[in-house]
């Protein structure tokens, strides 16, 4: 077979498998409203009740706290990688993408796009709430859309890393809470809510060195018209960096749930 | 994409000496198969005796650590996507996706075997009306009774018209009906020519499907052959008669001790006799003819065939000292009657 038809059987397998997780959407419109209002009502927490005490540099509090938010929603939204990863592998749904003569990488790269393009949609609704309760755009919409992008590829990354957990565990549950419990720590201790300057000099050195922190400066340098260079070169390293870790990991403990 | 039989064009399945193992856990310890084209191989055994990593092994989901197989002439190790080309595979659960339509599952399928948009939705079509899936085809799967989606999951393993079909326990929790149903459409595909590597754990459904059967446990062929064969090694059929007055028991084995062709076993404190026969259904005529001009009453009579577990039993030889066909369970245990489905319950 030559390499044109497999390349074009590649990308008809990924975008095949990715129309077929995106209709579980569909199908489920529940899913999508209650997964969107979830962090929809963190931003408004967040604004309205820790808005005043929180001092920042920038004017409003939701200044600051969008780019910030759109980070640990997309990061939240790709830990749903591997639980659904491990929901196909225990309803035999992969064993019969398995069973056919596909491009076997077809499946993980059609689970990580399927997660990307609902962040898509995800923080399209995040920014239009984010205009409602008084986030502006100052400078410039290429920049600003820029750092969406750095956003979107830090979840792809963090796709991979779940993708690694999901096929790891043994069953649904267990790919639930392992995917999110070690989060938690990651998202908070960063400039996601709070600048970093704040936390106790300890918790700033483990703070100030993580991709999180990276891409949410990367992201709020370029929507309020800072210079971002440096934070957006961190953040890119950081998802190149994961990227380069954590696919070939999957693939490979993909391939070895063959036993 | 099929290439040219890489040599044994006489056989859709040729495996040889294949092992495998988890840890110190040997799941198959040198098994070796031929399936010519065009039958039906009934793979037969306990839950964890090995079939369903043999088929998985065939169906190139998992990896062997020993041994060789071809399936349709191609190489399982070294040509897995070739092999995929031309096997369908129904697990032991539907592999459907519940959020689609059973059409779109269709098509899900078609898309992944490359096949042109037409063609795709064609198939789809023929498939959902061969089985009497047309009128759900457009609500999600998850809507269906289990008998639907078990039809779906083999609709979806036809698509591309496979050689060799694998069914791994493809009736195992249906209802009595949908699996007759499934029984008939098995048949169907065998008459068109697709060859079936079929595992189960009824003795009944290979009896009825298998041109032959082999017996699997622990990891180790134990027994291969044709249903008829298979069941002569174990006996023919128990005629068990349950007395209502126990001191009567006695007395009726006298009465029908001639219908036996092997030594009958009496349980007294039970009022059971239990009659190796070759008489078939004839037994039970005769023996209700006999006690009920004796005045003996009759609590419970049935005609028990063999079971799994007189298979296994027989071909293990765990019970030795034990005739074959003789009832294993006593008061108890399930009660058998005259086709019934022969479950076998895992020791």
């Amino acid at each position: 077979m030559n390499i044109v038809l497999k390349l074009e059987h590649a990308v008809s397998d990924i975008l095949a498998i990715t129309q077929r997780n995106l209709i579980k959407y569909t199908r489920l419109p529940q899913l999508i409203i209650f997964s969107t209002i979830q962090p929809i009502m963190f931003m408004l927490l967040f604004t309205y009740v820790f808005g005043g005490a929180i001092k920042t540099s920038t004017g409003s509090y939701i200044a600051y706290l969008l780019p910030g938010i759109l980070v640990q929603t997309v990061l939240f939204g790709s830990m749903q990688t591997g639980v659904s990863l491990a929901e196909d592998l225990s309803r035999g749904i992969i064993d019969r993408f398995r069973s056919l003569p596909i491009t076997q990488s077809a499946i993980l790269a059609a689970r990580t796009l399927t997660d990307v393009v609902r962040n898509i949609f995800v923080i399209f609704l995040m920014t239009l709430v984010g205009f409602i309760v008084g986030f502006r755009i100052e400078h410039g919409v290429l920049h600003f859309l820029g750092g969406l992008l750095i956003v979107l590829c830090f979840g792809f990354a963090f796709s991979w890393i779940s993708a690694c957990i999901g096929l790891s565990v043994k069953d649904v549950e267990t790919a639930q809470v392992a995917g999110f419990i070690w989060v938690f720590p990651l998202v908070f201790a960063s400039s996601i809510f709070v600048p970093v300057d704040s936390m106790p000099s300890w918790l700033q050195v483990f703070a100030k060195h993580t991709p999180i922190t990276a891409t949410a400066n990367a992201v709020r340098a370029l929507t309020l018209g800072q210079p971002a260079g440096d934070f957006a070169l961190q953040a890119l390293l950081w998802i190149f960096g994961l990227l380069a870790v954590f696919i070939p990991l999957a693939v490979i403990s993909y391939n070895k749930r063959k036993g | 994409m099929t290439t040219e039989h890489e040599g044994h064009e006489g056989a859709a399945i040729v495996a040889h000496n294949i092992t495998k193992s988890y840890g110190s856990v040997h799941a198959l310890s040198g098994v070796s198969i031929t399936v010519p084209y065009g039958k039906v191989f009934g793979l037969l055994g306990p839950n964890g005796a090995g079939k369903t990593t043999l088929v998985r092994i065939l169906t190139t989901l998992l990896r062997h650590d020993d041994g060789n197989a071809t399936v349709a002439g191609h190489n399982i190790a070294s040509n897995p996507n070739a092999v995929r080309a031309t096997i369908g595979l129904t697990g032991q659960f539907a592999a459907t996706d519940e959020h689609l339509t059973g059409r779109e599952n269709l098509h899900l399928v078609g898309k992944l075997y490359h096949l042109k948009k037409d063609a795709i939705k064609h198939r789809a079509a023929q498939l959902l009306e061969k089985f009497s899936l047309t009128d759900a085809a457009d609500r999600p799967s998850k809507t269906y009774s289990g008998g639907m989606r078990r039809r779906l999951d083999l609709a979806m393993s036809l698509f591309n018209h496979p050689k060799v079909l694998f069914l791994d326990e493809p009736t195992t929790g249906l209802d009595p009906q949908s699996r007759i149903t499934l029984w008939q459409i098995i048949k169907e595909l065998v008459a068109e020519g697709t060859t079936v590597l079929l595992t189960t754990q009824y003795l009944e459904e290979a009896d009825h499907l298998a041109d032959r059967i082999m017996v699997i446990d622990h990891g180790k062929i134990i027994a291969e052959g044709t249903p008829r064969e298979l069941k002569s090694k174990v006996g023919g059929d128990v005629l068990e008669i349950h007395v209502e007055r126990v001191d009567h028991a006695h007395r009726a084995l006298d009465l029908v001790r001639h219908l036996a062709k092997e030594a009958p076993h009496i349980q007294e404190a039970l009022g059971m006799i239990s009659i190796p026969t070759a008489e078939g259904a004839n037994a039970i005529v005769e023996a209700v003819r006999l006690l009920d001009a004796a005045h003996i009453k009759i609590a419970d009579i049935a005609l028990r065939r063999p079971t799994l577990d007189d298979v296994f039993l027989t071909l293990t030889g765990h019970t030795e000292n034990a005739p074959a066909s003789a009832p294993r369970s006593t008061g108890e245990g399930p009660h058998f009657t005259t086709g019934d489905g022969n479950f076998f319950s895992t020791r």
